[in-house]
C-alpha cells in the first residue's frame, strides 16, 4: 500500500570548513529513501547554506515507510576529486505514520559523522501522505503505537491488555563481513548504523502486525535489544505488551469515561472491524498491490509452517467459508495473497468489535495448557496441501481462537514471519507475560515473587538470517522455564518481565526475569470496556498517583475485582498466591498485618514498581548487591560449562547480600529488582539493584544475628559480639533514617504460625547453608526461582562488607524505581544524569576479594560523585537509578578490524576493563514540612527559569516573559548581567527534557508523539587528542543527547520520557590511539504542559540534563 | 549541559579561573576550600568531579569562541540565563593583564611575551592566553566591520554593555597602537585608558559625528585631524594668545590657589595643548598622544601641585574663553578637540 513521503531541505548552519583555501564549504544534500536518491543544488561558499529545495517526493510502500529511515547526507562539492561527506542524518518517519502522533517533522537536526561527531546542523521538513490503508493483508502495521513506558501511557486508558509480543530478526554484522577489509571505517560504521536502523524498523513492523492480529492497537513496555554476537551475527530482538488503548480527551480525563473513538483510523484493526462490508469490497484491490511479493518458494514454505496449526483447528469443523477460499485461491495471479482474505472477513462477522473475543479464555487458562500448547510444535507434519491449509485457518477463527488469525494472515514473502506468526498463535497463550511494571489499580491481584531463568549458550554462526531458529528456540526455552517457575508459585502470569543477554566471545548468557503474579482477568476480557465506573479507574491512573493520597485509591470497591476473597488494594497484592501447605520454598507465613485475613510471606521480592495503592511505612532506599567471581580462561564448551557452574552460586550470593542489606535497613520488600550478570574473559560480575521498602502488610523483619563457627575461641567471640553490636546499631540508625516505625505488638493478636522465628533469625554455619542450597536445588526444578528464603552468610567478610556500605549523605534519597516510596512532594525540577566509568584492572587484584572490593568501590564512588555534584540541591532524590556493567572482552580491545588479531603483549597481560554505564534521574522534593527552608530556594530557581523560558512549537515562537516576577538572582551573577540584551540570534532552541521516568512531576503529558529508537556509532583514531576515553565518551554522549533532543523537537515534542540507554558498548585500543563506541537509546517523545498552567501556554521548561562522564583510567 | 550545580554552587564560576590551571591544582584548591567535608566526598570523587567540570568546560569552550552559536547549537541545552553568564565569564579579563597588552599589536609576537606578563602580573599563563585570545578574536571580527564598535562587539559576542565597552577600548588601542608602555605612563590603569578610548571613539571617529555614516569606528577621522592644524592660530597669533590669556586669567582670578603659577605658565600650557593638536596628522604622533599629554601638560601641572578641581576650572575656562576671541573661527573643531582632551586629562590626572 503506497504512501507518499515528502522531504524538503531548507538550510544548514554551522557547517564545518571543508575547503581550507577559502575557509568555506560548497555544500549540497543527498536525500535518500529506499533506493531513490534526490540531490539539492550546490550552495557555494557558505557555512550557512540556504538550499530551500523543492519537495522531494518518494512514492513507497508503507512497509518500507516503517522499515527504512530517511537518509540525508550532506556533502561538500569538489570539482576535481570525489565529493567529501560532511555527515548524515537518519530520520525515522514512523511517528508520521500514526495519525495520532506527529503530522510533520520539521526542525534542525545535527549532522552526524561517525568519525568526527556532530558537524553543523540541517533544517529539514518531512511529511507523509498515507493513502488510507484498507488492505487487510498487508505487511505493514502502520498505526500501531509503540511506547517504551512500562505503564499505561498517561493520556490513554487501557481498554484491554492482550499480552506478550516478541520478535527477533537476525542479520550478519557488517563489521564482520569480508567487505569490511576493504572499506573505510566510516563506510563500515554507516553500514552498521543503517542496518540496525532497518532491522529495528522491521522488528517494529512485525511486532505491530502481531498486535493487530491480537486486536490491539499499541505496544506498551516495548523493549528492544541488540545482541552483537560478533562473527555469528547481529540479533535485534524486542518484547512488549500488546494493548488496546483509548485516548483520553484532555480535560474530561478526570471525570468521564467517554470511550473516545475520535480517531477511528488510528487503529486499523478497529477501523476494519467497524466496517466489515467495506472490507470485503476492498480486498480485490488489495491483491493487486501486493502481488509483487509473492513467490512460489514462500508459499511452499509457509504452508509447511502453517501445518502445525492444524492441531487446534481440526476439532472445530467449520466449513462455511471454504468455498470462497478455494475459489479465490485458485486465482492464478495472486496465489498467496488470497487465502487470508476470507479469514479477515470473518472476524467482523463473528465477533463484536474491536476485540478478539476469545482472548481472555486463553489467557486465563494459559498456565494450565502449557504442555498442551507445546505439543503442536513437535507435532508431525501433515501434508502441506494449500487448500486444506486455508480451510484449517478458517475454522480456526470460527472456533474462536483469536490469536489463531495470525496463522493465515501473513501471506507475505518472509517465511520467518510466517513461521513466527504460526508460532505466535501458540505463544500468545503460551506466555502470559507482561513487560509492564506499573499497573492500573486492581490489575494486580497477588504477587508470588521474582522468577528468573538463565541459560548459557554457545554462539554459532547464523547461517540463514531468515531462519533465526536457534535464537528463537533459546528464548522459547527460557520463557518456558520462567513460566513453570511462575506456575510453581501458584501464579498464572509474569509481570515486570524483561530479557537480556551478555556475550563474551562465543559464550552467551541469556537471562529473563519477572515477577510471578495473579492478575485480574477482567483486564483481559473485552467486558471490562463497559464495566462502568470501575473501569474508569484503570484508565485513569492519575498522572501522579503516588502523590498525595495513596489511600484515596484504597477504597476501590472490591466487588469489581472479580475475586470472592476481595482484599483491600493496599495489601492485597502481598497475599500469597500459592498454597499455604504446599509452599514452593521455605517461607514464614503470617496473617497480613493490614487486613489480618490473608497470609503473607515475611519478605517479598519483585521486579515491578511499587503499586501506587500499597501501604508503606517510612521511606524506601536503593539496595545493591555486587559480586565478582573469577574464573579460568577457557574456550568454547569448557568455558560455557564453567560459567553455568558458577551462575547458581552467584545468584545465591547476590540474593544473600540483598537479603542481608534489606534486613539491615529494617525493610521487608524489594521492588524493581534487576539482576545483571556480565561475563568477561576471566571473571563474572553480578550486580543486583532494587528499592527496598517496608510494606506495612508484611511482618517486621527480624534483626540480624551472627553466630560464629567456632564458639570456643574467646577473642573470636568478642569479635563476633562487637560486630553484632555494630549491626544492631546500624539497624537502629537505619530505622531512624528511613523513618520506619512500624506499629509493634501485632503478632500477639494474630495467631501467626511461626511467631518466634521472625523475631530474630540465626545465621547458620557454612555447612548448614550449603545444605539449604542443595535442598533448594532439589525443590522440583525451581533452582532459579528467586523467592528463596535464606538468612545466611558464608563468611565474616560478607558481614563486614555489609557494614561498609557508605551511608547516603543526609538529604539524599535514592531508588531505582520510578518514584521514591514514602516521598510525595516532587518539584518539577528534574534532571537526568548519565555517567560512564571505565576502570582498568591490573593483574594484582585478581582475587575474588580484591575484585569485589574494586567493584564495590566503583559503584559506591559513582553514587558518591553524583551526591557530590548534587549537593547543592538537597533535599533531592535520585530515582530510577540504573546501573549497567560490562566487561569487554580481550579481543574487542582492537577497535579496527583491519589490524591483525594479536594485541601487543602488554595489553594481553592486563585484563579487562570494567565499563559501567548508568543513568539516573534526580528529582528534588519540595515544600514539605521537613524541608521548609529548602523549599524556598528550589522554587526561586523555578521562578527564575520560568522567567527565562522560551519555547518554539512547530515553528511558531512563543516567548513568555513575565515581568511581575523578579526573582532574586543568586549572588554570583547579579552583576549587570540582566541588561536588555536579547539572546543569541534567531529563535531559541526548543528545550527538550529527558527523563527515564514515565512522567514528569507536576506536569501533564498531553500527547505521545511516537517512539524514539536511535542507534549511533562513534569512532576515533585520535583518542588522546579528544581527551582520552573520558573525553571521547563525554562528547559522544552529549552528541547522542543532542540528536535525541533534536528529533523530539522536530516532532513538536518537548520531552522524552522513559528514556533509556539500552546499549553502550565501548572498545578501545590505546596503543593505536583508537576507540569505538556504540550507543542505543530509546524513549517516548511527548508534549507536556505544566499542571498549573496547562490551559494556556505550551510548556515552560526548567532544565535539561547533563551528561557526566567520569572515567578514571588508572593506568 | 545546563546544570544547577554549575551555578547554584558557584562551581562553574569559581572554577572558571581554575580552568586555567592543571586539574591537580584545581582539586587541591577545592580541597583547601573544604569541598571534602561536603557529602562525604573523597579525593577520588573530587578529582573525578573536577575532571568532569574541566571536560565540560573544554567542550563548551569551542562554542564560547563564537557566542552567537551558543544560542542555536543543539549540543548543550543551556538555559538562556546561564548562557549569558557563561559568555560573560569567559570573556571577562583582568584589567592588570589588559593594561599590559593595551596598545600592543595582537599578534604572535605579543603572544610570546605572555610568559613575562604572566610573571609580572601573577596571572597564570593559561589565563593570560585565554584573555589574549579573546582580545584577538574580538579584534579580528570587528576590525573590518562597519558601524559602531561597541554595538558590533555586542552583536557578535553578546557581551554586556560594560564589557563590550572595555573590549571596544582594547580593540581601539590595538588598532591605533597608542603608546602605553612608557615608564611615565605606568601609573595609568586600564580603566583610565578605557575611559579615554571611549572618549576618542565617541568624539573623534567618523561614526561619532555622523551615525548614519557606515564607516569604521576603529579609526580616528582623518579630516578632523587635518583640521586640527587650524588651531595653531591660537599660539601663532600673538594677539590672540594674549587675549586668550587675559580672558582665562580674568575668569580664574581668586578662584584657584595656583593662579600665580598658572599665569606664568599659561603660554606653555596652551602651546602644549595646541601643538599636540596640530601634530596629530602624523600617525606617529597620534600614538604618542597619551605620553605627550602626560609630559607636556600633566607633569608640569603636577609639579606645580594643581588640584583636580583647579585643572577642571582651568580647562573649562580655557575652552570657553576661545569662543570669546572674535577672530577665532574654528569653534566647532575646538570644542570637539578640547572636549576629549579635557576629559582625558581629568581622568589621567592622578598619582
Amino acid at each position: 500500500m503506497p504512501g507518499k513521503l515528502k522531504a524538503k531541505i531548507v538550510a544548514g548552519r554551522h557547517l564545518p570548513v571543508m575547503d581550507r583555501a577559502s575557509d568555506l564549504t560548497d555544500a549540497f544534500v543527498e536525500v535518500k529513501f529506499g533506493n531513490t536518491t534526490f540531490k539539492t543544488d550546490v550552495y557555494p561558499k557558505s557555512l550557512n547554506p540556504q538550499w530551500n529545495s523543492e519537495w522531494f517526493k518518494f512514492e513507497v510502500d508503507d512497509e518500507d515507510l516503517q522499515d527504512e529511515p530517511l537518509q540525508i547526507t550532506v556533502l561538500d562539492h569538489d570539482t576535481y576529486s570525489a565529493n567529501d561527506a560532511i555527515g548524515k542524518v537518519y530520520i525515522d518517519i514512523d511517528p508520521l505514520l500514526s495519525s495520532e502522533a506527529a503530522t510533520v517533522i520539521s526542525g534542525w537536526f545535527p549532522i552526524y559523522d561517525t568519525i568526527h561527531g556532530i558537524r553543523g546542523e540541517i533544517n529539514v521538513l518531512v511529511k507523509v501522505d498515507l493513502f488510507n490503508d484498507l488492505n487487510r493483508f498487508r505487511q505493514s502495521s502502520c498505526g500501531v503505537k509503540f511506547f517504551c513506558t512500562t505503564s499505561i501511557p498517561r493520556c490513554y486508558r487501557a481498554a484491554l491488555v492482550h499480552g506478550f509480543v516478541e520478535e527477533l530478526v537476525v542479520n550478519e554484522d557488517p563489521e564482520y563481513q569480508w567487505i569490511d577489509r576493504i572499506r573505510t571505517p566510516r563506510a563500515s560504521n554507516e553500514a552498521r548504523q543503517r542496518l540496525i536502523s532497518l532491522m529495528s524498523g522491521e522488528l517494529q513492523r512485525k511486532i505491530g502486525l502481531k498486535v493487530l492480529e491480537m486486536g490491539g492497537n499499541a505496544v506498551v513496555g516495548y523493549l528492544q535489544c541488540f545482541d552483537l554476537e560478533g562473527e555469528s551475527g547481529l540479533v535485534v530482538r524486542a518484547i512488549g505488551t500488546a494493548c488496546t488503548l483509548d485516548k483520553l480527551i484532555p480535560g474530561t480525563a478526570s471525570n468521564t469515561i467517554t470511550h473516545t473513538n475520535t480517531h477511528p483510523n488510528t487503529a486499523p484493526a478497529s477501523n476494519a472491524c467497524n466496517s466489515p462490508s467495506k472490507e470485503i469490497k476492498e480486498s480485490p484491490l488489495a491483491h493487486g498491490c501486493r502481488s509483487s511479493h509473492n513467490s512460489p518458494v514462500h508459499s511452499a514454505c509457509s504452508s509447511q509452517r502453517l501445518s502445525h496449526s492444524q492441531n487446534f483447528s481440526v476439532s472445530v469443523p467449520t466449513l462455511v467459508f471454504t468455498g470462497t477460499v478455494r475459489e479465490k485461491y485458485e486465482d492464478p495471479t495472486h496465489p498467496l495473497s488470497v487465502p487470508p482474505t476470507p479469514l479477515r472477513i470473518l472476524p467482523p462477522s463473528s465477533s463484536p468489535p474491536p476485540f478478539s473475543p476469545s482472548k481472555p479464555c486463553s489467557r486465563q487458562s494459559s498456565s494450565s495448557d502449557t504442555d498442551l500448547s507445546l505439543t503442536p510444535k513437535m507435532g508431525k507434519t501433515p501434508p502441506p496441501s494449500s487448500p486444506f491449509l486455508t480451510l484449517s485457518c478458517c475454522s480456526l477463527i470460527l472456533s474462536g481462537m483469536g490469536s489463531g488469525i495470525s496463522v493465515g494472515k501473513e501471506a507475505g514473502p518472509l517465511k520467518t514471519l510466517l513461521r513466527q506468526q504460526a508460532q505466535s498463535a501458540l505463544e500468545q497463550r503460551e506466555f502470559p507475560f507482561f513487560t509492564l511494571t506499573c499497573f492500573p489499580p486492581g490489575f494486580l491481584v497477588h504477587i508470588g515473587g521474582v522468577v528468573s531463568a538463565r541459560s548459557v549458550k554457545l554462539l554459532d554462526r547464523i547461517h540463514n538470517p531468515d531462519e533465526p531458529e536457534t535464537r528463537d528456540a533459546w528464548w522459547e526455552e527460557i520463557r518456558q522455564e520462567i513460566k513453570s517457575h511462575a506456575k510453581a508459585l501458584g501464579c498464572h502470569a509474569v509481570v515486570g518481565y524483561s530479557e537480556s543477554t551478555t556475550i563474551c566471545e562465543e559464550v552467551c548468557i541469556l537471562s529473563a526475569s519477572g515477577t510471578a503474579a495473579m492478575l485480574n482477568p477482567r483486564f483481559m476480557r473485552e467486558g471490562c470496556l463497559d464495566a462502568g465506573g470501575s473501569d474508569q479507574r484503570l484508565s485513569r491512573q492519575p498522572p501522579l498517583s503516588m502523590v498525595g493520597s495513596e489511600r484515596a485509591e484504597g477504597e476501590v470497591s472490591s466487588s469489581w475485582l472479580g475475586f470472592d476473597d476481595a482484599s483491600p488494594p493496599s495489601c492485597g497484592f502481598c497475599h500469597i498466591p500459592y498454597d499455604e501447605f504446599n509452599m514452593p520454598f521455605p517461607a514464614q507465613l503470617t496473617y497480613c498485618y493490614h487486613c489480618r485475613r490473608q497470609k503473607v510471606p515475611d519478605v517479598l521480592f519483585t521486579t515491578i514498581d511499587l503499586p501506587a495503592e500499597a501501604a508503606v511505612t517510612g521511606k524506601g532506599c536503593l539496595i545493591q548487591a555486587r559480586l565478582c567471581r573469577t574464573k579460568k580462561k577457557a574456550q568454547g564448551e569448557v568455558n560455557a560449562t564453567a560459567i553455568s557452574n558458577l551462575l547458581p552460586f552467584m545468584e545465591y550470593e547476590l540474593h544473600t547480600q540483598l537479603m542481608n542489606k534489606l534486613k539491615l535497613r529494617c525493610m521487608n520488600a524489594l521492588f524493581g529488582l534487576r539482576i545483571q550478570i556480565s561475563v568477561g574473559e576471566n571473571m563474572l560480575l553480578g550486580l543486583a539493584s532494587a528499592t527496598g521498602v517496608y510494606l506495612s502488610a508484611l511482618p517486621a523483619p527480624g534483626g540480624i544475628q551472627i553466630a560464629g563457627k567456632t564458639p570456643s575461641d574467646l577473642s573470636y567471640d568478642q569479635h563476633i559480639s562487637t560486630m553484632q553490636k555494630r549491626i544492631n546499631d546500624t539497624i537502629v540508625m537505619n530505622k531512624e533514617l528511613y523513618n520506619i516505625h512500624p506499629p509493634e505488638c501485632i503478632e500477639e493478636v494474630v495467631g501467626s504460625p511461626i511467631p518466634d522465628r521472625q523475631r530474630s533469625r540465626l545465621f547458620r554455619s557454612t555447612s548448614e547453608s550449603s545444605d539449604e542450597l542443595s535442598e533448594l536445588d532439589l525443590s522440583h526444578g525451581k533452582k532459579d526461582a528467586f523467592v528463596l528464603e535464606i538468612d545466611d552468610t558464608d563468611a565474616v567478610e560478607d558481614i563486614q562488607s555489609l557494614l561498609t556500605d557508605a551511608p547516603i549523605p543526609a538529604g539524599f534519597y535514592s531508588c531505582n524505581t520510578e518514584v521514591m516510596p514514602g516521598i510525595y512532594n516532587w518539584t518539577s525540577g528534574l534532571q537526568m544524569f548519565t555517567s560512564v566509568r571505565v576502570y582498568r584492572l591490573n593483574n594484582a587484584n585478581l582475587t575474588n576479594q580484591g575484585l569485589n572490593k574494586i567493584f564495590t568501590d566503583l559503584c559506591e564512588n559513582l553514587l558518591k560523585s553524583l551526591y557530590f555534584k548534587l549537593r547543592s540541591m538537597i533535599p533531592c532524590c535520585l530515582c530510577h537509578l540504573n546501573f549497567t556493567v560490562a566487561v569487554p572482552e580481550e579481543e574487542l580491545i582492537q577497535v579496527r578490524r583491519h589490524t591483525p588479531k594479536n594485541t601487543s603483549p602488554i595489553l594481553s597481560i592486563f585484563p579487562r576493563n570494567i565499563l559501567l554505564v548508568h543513568m539516573r534521574v534526580y528529582v528534588s522534593p519540595v515544600s514539605s514540612v521537613d524541608y521548609g527552608s529548602f523549599a524556598d530556594r528550589c522554587s526561586t530557581w523555578l521562578e527564575l527559569l520560568r522567567l527565562k523560558a522560551h519555547t518554539i512549537r512547530r515553528g511558531s515562537v512563543k516567548t513568555i516573559s513575565s515581568s511581575e516576577r523578579c526573582s532574586p538572582l543568586p549572588e554570583v551573577r547579579s552583576r549587570s548581567l540582566r541588561s536588555t540584551r536579547s539572546l543569541p540570534c534567531g529563535a531559541p532552541v526548543t528545550v527538550v527534557k529527558m527523563t527515564p521516568l514515565s512522567f514528569l512531576p507536576r506536569t501533564r503529558i498531553v500527547k505521545y508523539l511516537g517512539i524514539i529508537n536511535m542507534f549511533f556509532i562513534r569512532e576515533t583514531t585520535s583518542l588522546r587528542e579528544e581527551g582520552g576515553v573520558s573525553g571521547f565518551l563525554h562528547s559522544f554522549i552529549a552528541e547522542v543527547f543532542a540528536m535525541v533532543r533534536a528529533h523530539v523537537a522536530a516532532l513538536g515534542g518537548n520531552a522524552v520520557v522513559s528514556y533509556s540507554m539500552k546499549e553502550c558498548v565501548f572498545m578501545e585500543n590505546p596503543n593505536k590511539n583508537q576507540a569505538q563506541c556504540l550507543i542505543n537509546v530509546s524513549g517516548d517523545a511527548v508534549i507536556f504542559v505544566r499542571e498549573s498552567d496547562q490551559e494556556a501556554i505550551p510548556p515552560l521548561i526548567t532544565s535539561g540534563q547533563t551528561s557526566t562522564t567520569g572515567a578514571d583510567g588508572t593506568t | 549541559m545546563p546544570c544547577y550545580w554549575w551555578r547554584d554552587h558557584g562551581t562553574w564560576c569559581s572554577v572558571l579561573p581554575a580552568f586555567c590551571q592543571p586539574v591537580s591544582d584545581a582539586v587541591k584548591v577545592r580541597m583547601d576550600e573544604g569541598a571534602l567535608l561536603e557529602c562525604e566526598a573523597n579525593p577520588e570523587v573530587l578529582t573525578s568531579d573536577t575532571m568532569d567540570q574541566f571536560r565540560t568546560f573544554q567542550m563548551c569552550e569551542r562554542l564560547l569562541h563564537s557566542p552567537t552559536k551558543l544560542g542555536s547549537q543543539l549540543l548543550y541545552q543551556i538555559p538562556a540565563q546561564n548562557q549569558i553568564i557563561l559568555i560573560e565569564r569567559y570573556y571577562e579579563f583582568d584589567s592588570v593583564f589588559a593594561r599590559e597588552v593595551l596598545g600592543k599589536k595582537l599578534s604572535k609576537g605579543t603572544k610570546k611575551d605572555l610568559d613575562d606578563i604572566s610573571c609580572k602580573t601573577g596571572i597564570t599563563l593559561k589565563s593570560c592566553r585565554r584573555q589574549f585570545d579573546n582580545f584577538k578574536r574580538v579584534f579580528k571580527v570587528v576590525e573590518e566591520l562597519k558601524g559602531p564598535l561597541v554595538e558590533n562587539i555586542q552583536r557578535h559576542f553578546l557581551l554586556s554593555d560594560t564589557l563590550a565597552r572595555d573590549y571596544a577600548a582594547i580593540v581601539f588601542f590595538a588598532n591605533s597602537r597608542f603608546e602605553t608602555g612608557k615608564r611615565k605612563l605606568q601609573y595609568l590603569s586600564f580603566q583610565d585608558f578605557a575611559f579615554c578610548a571611549g572618549q576618542l571613539i565617541s568624539y573623534w571617529t567618523i561614526g561619532a559625528m555622523d551615525s548614519m555614516m557606515e564607516d569604521m569606528d576603529v579609526d580616528l577621522e582623518k579630516e578632523f585631524l587635518n583640521e586640527l592644524k587650524d588651531l595653531k592660530v591660537l599660539v601663532n597669533d600673538k594677539d590672540m594668545m594674549d587675549q586668550h590669556k587675559i580672558l582665562v586669567c580674568a575668569a580664574l582670578r581668586g578662584k584657584i590657589k595656583v593662579y600665580k603659577l598658572m599665569e606664568v605658565n599659561f603660554k606653555n600650557l596652551s602651546r602644549a595643548l595646541i601643538n599636540l593638536a596640530s601634530k596629530l596628522t602624523h600617525t606617529k604622533d597620534v600614538r604618542d598622544l597619551f605620553i605627550d599629554l602626560v609630559e607636556k601638560f600633566i607633569e608640569p601641572c603636577r609639579y606645580d601641585r594643581w588640584t583636580v578641581a583647579e585643572i577642571t576650572l582651568f580647562l573649562t575656562h580655557y575652552t570657553n574663553a576661545a569662543h570669546c576671541l572674535g577672530t577665532f573661527r574654528h569653534q566647532m573643531i575646538w570644542d570637539r578637540y578640547m572636549g576629549v582632551i579635557k576629559s582625558c586629562i581629568l581622568q589621567m590626572y592622578h598619582e
